[in-house]
């Protein structure tokens, strides 16, 4: 059967990985090219990069670094951050990215998703929803997850699954950072209503949270994290050894 | 010298990237004459069958691959350029393939419970048959690699080499004489998948 996925997510700034990393033995440890070659080989099933940057010069450099990349690793490659037209697809797509993950351009433009989709596939078109509790109610946020949309987080992600979206990450801003563990009560609502891979982000901070993750809802697809990875606090051999004892199915 | 049919179809440069990694050198063209100069082909192929057959044809590229599998030449055929090989294709209508391996193409949702998700995507286990493969000779059974599809190859038993359980055996890998099949990515596979395109390079 198909394994549960463990993804780390690389925030890249400038051609540099922002946010901090501690590695033993790498020589640049910001170097995306360099992180990106030690997760493809240390067992990591897909790479995430997520380009921040905000100039038109950053992403240009954001474009260099990825294809750079995406020479150096034989995993599949997600790309996502500024995506908002079809030509952006095209772009991160020539430089070697096997899919590419749209958040706010899909909020403001309905047809990037379907458009896409008939372009390159459905299992090319991710959907990365940013979503909050607010009054109770699972609200997408748009813009890094600084603006409520106002949208209602379960029928936005149905919509975009309809309308041609393959996958689905899910970071909850109500866990990310916490460490406390992942956002099973919304992850369970998204994955009972859609019938494509979800992907569960935000609020990693153990080994254990991953094993509570895949028990509890063995509708989720993988789990993605970011800086318990990069920092060392989680190595992705001893996850997937954890996982296998569990008897959760991973690639080893 | 390995050779990657370029027609119009799918991105090259995984592939080109693999090869490269594992000492390996590669052109990327869908000129005959260059073609037909390298020792080993691969047709690689991403999208829909019924395009990409089109392209094949209008190229004339069809005939030519037909030709040089006869010639004794290793061909590959990898995710959909895999499924060209066989004779035809149920994916939105019938259309037809290459001809080179018996079998067809047919919508994985025929044979998989309602409960599993389509495409079948991700990584998963290769479960050897009885019908060796030289191209496997550096992995092992159970090794796992990455699929993304929604349409499998079927009718082709004789030619299997290898199956993923996902509801049902999947036909993973297929080889016939100097035809080789694999319906999965090497490309995107790591470690075993590099093994395995090492495994084509040494035929």
């Amino acid at each position: 059967m198909i394994t549960k996925r463990i993804i780390p997510c690389l925030d890249v700034k400038n051609g540099r990985v922002v946010k901090g990393v501690n590695f033993a033995g790498l020589s640049d440890v910001s170097s995306p090219v360099e992180l990106g070659r030690y997760y493809s080989e240390c067992g990591a099933d897909e790479l995430v990069f997520y380009d921040i940057t905000a100039s038109s010069d950053g992403r240009a450099l954001f474009t260099d670094i990825l294809t750079e990349v995406a020479r150096t690793i034989f995993i599949p490659l997600t790309v996502g951050g500024g995506i908002n037209t079809v030509a952006d697809f095209d772009r991160v797509l020539k430089c070697g990215a096997d899919k590419v993950s749209v958040n706010s351009g899909a909020i403001r433009n309905p047809s990037l998703i379907p458009e896409a989709a008939k372009l390159y596939g459905d299992q090319c078109v991710v959907i990365s929803a940013d979503v909050k509790r607010v009054d109770g109610v699972f609200r997408v946020f748009a813009k890094g997850g600084r603006e409520n949309t106002g949208l209602e987080a379960v029928e936005w992600i149905k919509r975009c699954v309809g309308s041609g979206a393959g996958e689905v990450v899910l970071n909850s801003i109500d866990t990310d950072g916490v460490k406390g563990g992942f956002d099973l009560e919304m992850l369970e609502a998204v994955s009972n209503a859609v019938s494509v891979p979800v992907i569960a982000s935000g609020g990693a901070g153990c080994i254990q949270d991953f094993v509570t993750l895949f028990k509890t809802l063995p509708k989720v697809d993988a789990g993605l994290a970011a800086s318990i990875f990069h920092f060392g606090e989680v190595k992705i051999s001893d996850l997937k050894d954890t996982l296998a004892a569990e008897g959760i199915e991973v690639r080893r | 010298m390995i050779a990657i049919v370029d027609y119009g179809v799918g991105n090259l440069f995984s592939l080109k990237s693999s090869f490269a990694a594992i000492g390996v050198e590669t052109v990327v063209s869908g000129d005959e004459k260059i073609l037909k100069s390298a020792d080993k082909i691969i047709l690689p192929g991403v999208g829909a069958f019924s395009d990409a057959a089109a392209k094949l044809k209008a190229t004339g590229l069809d005939a030519f691959l037909k030709e040089q599998a006869a010639s004794g030449k290793p061909l590959m055929g990898i995710c959909l350029g895999m499924q060209m090989l066989f004779d035809r294709s149920y994916e939105y209508g019938c259309h037809e393939g290459l001809g080179l391996i018996p079998g067809e193409v047919r919508p994985i949702s025929e044979v998989i419970p309602n409960d599993l998700k389509i495409p079948h995507i991700g990584w998963n286990a290769l479960k050897f048959t009885e019908n060796k493969t030289e191209i496997f000779k550096y992995i092992n059974d159970g090794d796992h690699v990455y699929f993304v599809h929604s349409f499998y190859g079927t009718k082709c038993e004789s030619y299997v080499t290898a199956n993923a359980e996902y509801g049902a055996p999947l036909c993973a890998s297929v080889q016939k004489d100097n035809v080789y099949g694999c319906q999965f990515h090497p490309e995107k596979s790591g470690k075993t998948g590099l093994a395995i395109l090492k495994g084509f390079c040494d035929l």
